[in-house]
C-alpha cells in the first residue's frame, strides 16, 4: 500500500529526514513512534502529497506521491497533527463540511465514524474552539474518515487526549482495520505501540527499528531488571552507585535497571542487587527480571541518552 | 442526523460565510466600516498645490494680462499649459489636456481697470476633485490680490477694480463628497477583496487547515472561488450601500450611467481578488497578509489616489507610482462617469488598464497557488 | 515577603476550600477541597475536559473562584491575585520560550519580568546553566536547542525567581523517554529545595513520581493519596488502571 524508498528532507543546514524506507501493507496498522522534532510530520506530509522530498521515491497504492499526486488526494485521509478543524464552526458543520468537499453525506459513511459521533453529538451544535482536547481529536478523526478513504495517515492523534480518550480513539483505529482500511499513524506515546501491526521508532529524521512490537521486544538483548523499595526516589541515587550498574531509569512505580553480568547466573545478580540494597536499609524491597517494553527499547536504542545539541530542531 | 448533501463548492462558500458573521470584528470591519469611511472622508481636507497646470484667455492682451500672466506664472503654484483663443475650446480643454484651471480675461481688461470701468477675471475650475480645485482658485485668488495691492502702492489712481468670479465646471456647489466617493468605493472594494481575502486563506495556513483540503479531491480553482465568491457578494453588497450613501446622504447625483459604474466596479473587484490572492500565495499567517495588503495596497490607495493630497502636487516619481496603482485607475474612471457623466468612451484607456491589470494579476496568482505547502 | 503571608500554616502552600467555578449553569470545577505541603509533588489527574485547566487558573490568580477559598502561598486568590503572581512560577506545554533570543537572554528576559535584582540575576543565570549542564549553551539561540533541552529550560525559567510553588501544565508532552525522565530528575531536585510543584500529566507512568494524586471527574475529586494507597484502595496494578476505573464514570466531555 506505502512505498517509501530513501526518502531524504533538509530543512535548512538540518536532516528531517534521512534515509527513510519503509513499507506498509494492505490492511495494516503502522505506527511511526518518536518523540517532538522526529521528523514524524514530515513524513506525513510527504505521503499525503503536501510537501515535495529532496531524494528518494514514495508510492502510495502505485501511485507516485510527486506526479499522481491529485489521484492519491481523491484516496486518502489524513489528520495533521495540528488542529485541522475549523474552531467557529460548530461539530456538526466541520463534519457536514468535510463531508461535502469529499463529496460524500454523512450518513453514507455514518457506520464508520457512529461509535465516536455518538459521544459527540449531544454537542453537535457546539462551536469545535470550545470542545475539550479530547473531543476535538475525535471529531478530527470522523472529519478526516468519513469519505471512507481507503488509506488513513493520522498524524499524532492521541497528543495532549487523556489515557481513556486515548484508548477509544485506538479502539476505533481498530474497528477501521477491520473494514479494510490501512492506517499510518505517528504518535509520541510509547504505550501505544502494542496497538499497531508494526512499528517504527523514530529519533532525528531516522529509524531506529522498524519490525512488529513484539520482534522489537524480542530483539531487545539485555536483561531487564525491575527494582522497587519503600524509598523510590533514594533507591534511584543507590542504584546509580551501584558498581555494576549499566543504565538506570524511573519507569512509572518501578525502576528499571541493566546491570554488568560478569558472568554471574540471574540469581547471584539478584542476590548481590538485593544484598546492596538492604545495608542501604531499604525495604519492601522487590527485584524481578522483566520483559523489556516497547519504551525499553527506545531508550536503548538511543542509548538511553536525551538528543545532543545541534543536530536536532523543532522542525515539526 | 443530517439528510442534507451540498455541493463541495457551496458548502465551501457557506462556511466562509460562517468564518465572516462569527467574527465580530470581521462583519464590522466588513459592514459597517466602509459606511464610517464615507462619512469620515465626507469631510473635505485643505490640500497644497504645485506647478499645477493652468490655461489662459485671453482677448485683451495689454500690459495688465501680461502682468497678471507673468505673476502667475512665475509663482511656484501654477505653470501656464497653453493659451485659448475661443470659447468651445475651453470645453475641451478639462477632458483631454489634465488642466486644473482655466483664467480668462474680460475684453479691454486695462482700459476696464484704470477708467473704472469692469475689468473682469473669471477662474474656472474642475470641480469634480473639489480640494484640489477649490485650493486652486483659492492660490490664484491670492496672487490678483496681491498685483492689486503692488499697483496700489504704485498710486495709481482709484478707480481702479479687478472683478474675480470663480466657476466651478463639473461640481457647481464644490461638494467634497463628490471627491470622496470614488474614493471610498476605491478603498473600500480594495480592502474587502484583496485585504480579506489574503488574510482568510492564510487563516487556512495558519490553522493547518490549508494542508487538509490540498489532500481533499477539491481543485485548486474550487478553493479559490470559494474563497473568493463571498467577498465578491460583500463588495457588491458595499457597492450598492455606498452608492445609496452617496445619493441619499451626502446628496451626490450620480450623473453618468449606473451600469457603466458597476461594471467598471466588477472588473475593479476581480483585479482586487486577484491581487488578495497574489498576496496570500507568498504569506504564511494572517498578520503578514494584514500588513502587506496594509502597505502595498492601502496606504498607496489613500495617499496617491488624489483623495486627501492631490498627486498634482507630489513629485514626479509619486506620479508615475501613482500611475501603476490600480485604485487610481479605477478612481480616475468612476469620478469620470459618476460626476462628469462621461460615457463609456472617455474611460476607454481606464478600462483598458484595469482589464489587462486584472487578466495579468489573475493568471499570476492562479498560476501561483500552490497544490503543496512550504 | 508581605505580612498576610503569615495567615496560614507554614507547612502549606496550596489550600482550597470548597472552590467553585460555574460558567453559566455549567460547573467546571465543582466545590474542590484540598490542601498541597510545602516540597510536595502533587499529580492533578482528570480526563480532557475534567476541570484541571480552570482550576490550575483559579490557582494562579487568572480566574476568580465563583464560590469557596483557595489560598495559595497564604494569598488569597480572589483578593491578591498579584501577590500569588510574584510567588508562583508556571510552565505549560507550550513553553514560552523566545525561539528568536538567545538562552541568557530568556533567563535574563524573565527574571526581568519578575522584577529581580541585577546580582541576584546574574548570580541565579549562572547557577542555572550550571545545573543543567547548559554552560556552553549560554549564547545558543533558543531555537536551535532540541526539544528536550528546551523543555529543561522554560522548566528552570520558570522557576528562576525561586517561587514559593511551580505549575506545570502537561511539562513533558512529545518528549522522548529519556528527556522526561532527565526532566523529572529535574523536578525532584526542585521539590528537594522546598518548592512545591503542582503538575498535571497525561502520561500515567508519571503520575507514580507524585507524592500525592488528586484525581478530578466532571469537576469533583473522587480520589486524592499517594499513588501506592490509591493503588491499594482500587486493588489495581498502576495508576493507569486506577484512572481507567474512576474516568470511566464521567458524564461529560
Amino acid at each position: 500500500m506505502i512505498q517509501v524508498e530513501h526518502i531524504e528532507k533538509k530543512y535548512a543546514k538540518v536532516n528531517a529526514l534521512q534515509n527513510i524506507s519503509l513499507h506498509v501493507n494492505k490492511g495494516e496498522i503502522f505506527g511511526i513512534i518518536g518523540p517532538d522534532g522526529s521528523g514524524k510530520t514530515t513524513l506525513f506530509r510527504i505521503l499525503s502529497t503536501v510537501l515535495l522530498a529532496d531524494k528518494g521515491k514514495a508510492c502510495i497504492n502505485g501511485w507516485d506521491v510527486v506526479k499522481d499526486y491529485r489521484i492519491i488526494r481523491n484516496h486518502i485521509g489524513y489528520m495533521p497533527g495540528r488542529f485541522s478543524l475549523y474552531q467557529d464552526l460548530s461539530v456538526e458543520e466541520n463534519l457536514q463540511f468535510f463531508a461535502s468537499i469529499f463529496k460524500t453525506s454523512i450518513e453514507s459513511n455514518y457506520y464508520l465514524i457512529k461509535d465516536i459521533y455518538q459521544q459527540l453529538e449531544p454537542f453537535k451544535k457546539r462551536r469545535a474552539g470550545a470542545l475539550s482536547g479530547g473531543m476535538k481529536q475525535k471529531l478530527a478523526l470522523c472529519c478526516a474518515l468519513i469519505h471512507k478513504p481507503d488509506l488513513l495517515f493520522l498524524d499524532e492523534p492521541t497528543t495532549g487526549v487523556d489515557p481513556v480518550s486515548r484508548k477509544e480513539l485506538w479502539d476505533m483505529l481498530k474497528r477501521l482495520k477491520s473494514e479494510g482500511v490501512t492506517i499510518l499513524v505517528s504518535t509520541s506515546y510509547m504505550d501505544e505501540a502494542a496497538r499497531c501491526d508494526r512499528i517504527a521508532l523514530m529519533m532525528k529524521g531516522k529509524f531506529l527499528i522498524a519490525d512488529t512490537p513484539s520482534n522489537i521486544v524480542n530483539q531487545y538483548n539485555e536483561k531487564l531488571w525491575a527494582v522497587s523499595s519503600d524509598a523510590m526516589a533514594k533507591l534511584l541515587i543507590d542504584l546509580k552507585n551501584y558498581p555494576f550498574i549499566k543504565n538506570y531509569y524511573a519507569f512509572g512505580d518501578l525502576h528499571h535497571i541493566t546491570m554488568q553480568a560478569n558472568s554471574k547466573s540471574d540469581i547471584e545478580l539478584q542476590h548481590d542487587l538485593h544484598e546492596y540494597l538492604e545495608k542501604l536499609k531499604h525495604q519492601e524491597l522487590f527485584i524481578s527480571n522483566i520483559k523489556a517494553s516497547i519504551e525499553d527499547c527506545f531508550m536503548a536504542l538511543t542509548g538511553g541518552s536525551s538528543d545532543t545539541l545541534h543536530t536536532t530542531k523543532n522542525y515539526e | 442526523m443530517i439528510q442534507k448533501k451540498y455541493s463541495p463548492f457551496l458548502s465551501f462558500v457557506r462556511k466562509e460565510f460562517f468564518h465572516i458573521f462569527r467574527d465580530r470584528w470581521t462583519s464590522i470591519i466588513l459592514l459597517i466600516m466602509p459606511i464610517l469611511m464615507i462619512i469620515l472622508f465626507g469631510f473635505a481636507i485643505t490640500t497644497e498645490v504645485k506647478n499645477a497646470k493652468i490655461a489662459i484667455f485671453d482677448p485683451s492682451q495689454d500690459a495688465a494680462t501680461h502682468a497678471i500672466v507673468d505673476k502667475l506664472s512665475t509663482s511656484e503654484y501654477f505653470t501656464i499649459e497653453t493659451y485659448v483663443y475661443s470659447q468651445n475650446e475651453m470645453d475641451n480643454l478639462f477632458r483631454k489636456r489634465n488642466i486644473g484651471l482655466i483664467v480668462v480675461f474680460s475684453e479691454h481688461f486695462y482700459e476696464n481697470m484704470m477708467h473704472g470701468g469692469d475689468a473682469k477675471i473669471q477662474l474656472i475650475a474642475d470641480g469634480s476633485d473639489p480640494n484640489y480645485a477649490y485650493t486652486l482658485t483659492q492660490y490664484a485668488s491670492a496672487l490678483l490680490g496681491s498685483y492689486q495691492q503692488e499697483n496700489i502702492s504704485h498710486n495709481f489712481n482709484p478707480p481702479f477694480q479687478i472683478e474675480t468670479t470663480i466657476k466651478m465646471l463639473y461640481n457647481p456647489t464644490l461638494k467634497g463628497a463628490y471627491n470622496t466617493v470614488p474614493g471610498v468605493l476605491g478603498m473600500v472594494l480594495m480592502l474587502i477583496c484583496a485585504m480579506m481575502t489574503s488574510i482568510s486563506i492564510a487563516r487556512e495556513k495558519e490553522f493547518g487547515n490549508m494542508e487538509v483540503l490540498l489532500v481533499s479531491p477539491l481543485k485548486p480553482i474550487t478553493i479559490i472561488l470559494s474563497k473568493t465568491v463571498p467577498y465578491i457578494v460583500l463588495s457588491l453588497i458595499n457597492f450598492t450601500s455606498i452608492m445609496l450613501l452617496a445619493v441619499f446622504a451626502l446628496k451626490v447625483p450620480i450623473v453618468g450611467n449606473i451600469l457603466l459604474i458597476a461594471l467598471i466596479s466588477l472588473i475593479f473587484i476581480f483585479l482586487s481578488l486577484a491581487l488578495g490572492l497574489l498576496i496570500s500565495t507568498i504569506v504564511k499567517t494572517q498578520i503578514v497578509a494584514m500588513l502587506i495588503s496594509g502597505v502595498v495596497l492601502m496606504f498607496p490607495v489613500i495617499l496617491l489616489s488624489g483623495m486627501i493630497f492631490p498627486v498634482e502636487s507630489m513629485g514626479v516619481f509619486f506620479q508615475y507610482l501613482a500611475k501603476v496603482l490600480p485604485a487610481n485607475w479605477y478612481i480616475a474612471a468612476i469620478r469620470k462617469v459618476m460626476i462628469q457623466g462621461l460615457g463609456i468612451s472617455s474611460v476607454s484607456k481606464e478600462l483598458i488598464v484595469l482589464i489587462s491589470m486584472a487578466v495579468l494579476l489573475i493568471a499570476i496568482s492562479i498560476k501561483k497557488f500552490k497544490v503543496r505547502i512550504e | 515577603m508581605n505580612s498576610t503571608a503569615y495567615n496560614y500554616q507554614n507547612d502549606i502552600s496550596i489550600r482550597t476550600e470548597g472552590l467553585t467555578k460555574r460558567f453559566g449553569n455549567f460547573t467546571a470545577v465543582d466545590n474542590i477541597t484540598f490542601h498541597v505541603k510545602k516540597g510536595e509533588i502533587f499529580g492533578f489527574l482528570g480526563a480532557n475536559g475534567a476541570g484541571k485547566t480552570t482550576a490550575i487558573k483559579m490557582l494562579c490568580g487568572l480566574s476568580k473562584p465563583t464560590s469557596g477559598i483557595a489560598m495559595v502561598a497564604g494569598y488569597d486568590v480572589a483578593t491578591q491575585a498579584e501577590h500569588i503572581k510574584k510567588n508562583i512560577g508556571y510552565m505549560s506545554q507550550k513553553f514560552a520560550l523566545y525561539d528568536d533570543l538567545k538562552v541568557w537572554e530568556n533567563m535574563r528576559l524573565y527574571a526581568g519580568i519578575y522584577g529581580m535584582k541585577e546580582k541576584i540575576i546574574a548570580y541565579r543565570i549562572n547557577e542555572i546553566l550550571m545545573q543543567l549542564g547548559f554552560e556552553n549553551e549560554k549564547n545558543t539561540f533558543v531555537k536551535t536547542l532540541p526539544i528536550g533541552w528546551k523543555q529543561k529550560l522554560a522548566f528552570s525559567i520558570s522557576i528562576i525567581h525561586q517561587p514559593e510553588i511551580v505549575f506545570l501544565d502537561e511539562p513533558t508532552g512529545g518528549v522522548d523517554p529519556a528527556a522526561r525522565r532527565q526532566f523529572w530528575e529535574l523536578i525532584y531536585a526542585t521539590a528537594e529545595k522546598g518548592i512545591t510543584v503542582f503538575v498535571t500529566t497525561h502520561y500515567m507512568d508519571e503520575a507514580e513520581y507524585c507524592n500525592r494524586i488528586c484525581m478530578l471527574v466532571d469537576g469533583k475529586i473522587v480520589a486524592l493519596d499517594s499513588p501506592k494507597k490509591l493503588k491499594d484502595t482500587f486493588s489495581a496494578q498502576n495508576i493507569d488502571k486506577v484512572f481507567r476505573l474512576l474516568a470511566r464514570n464521567t458524564n461529560r466531555t
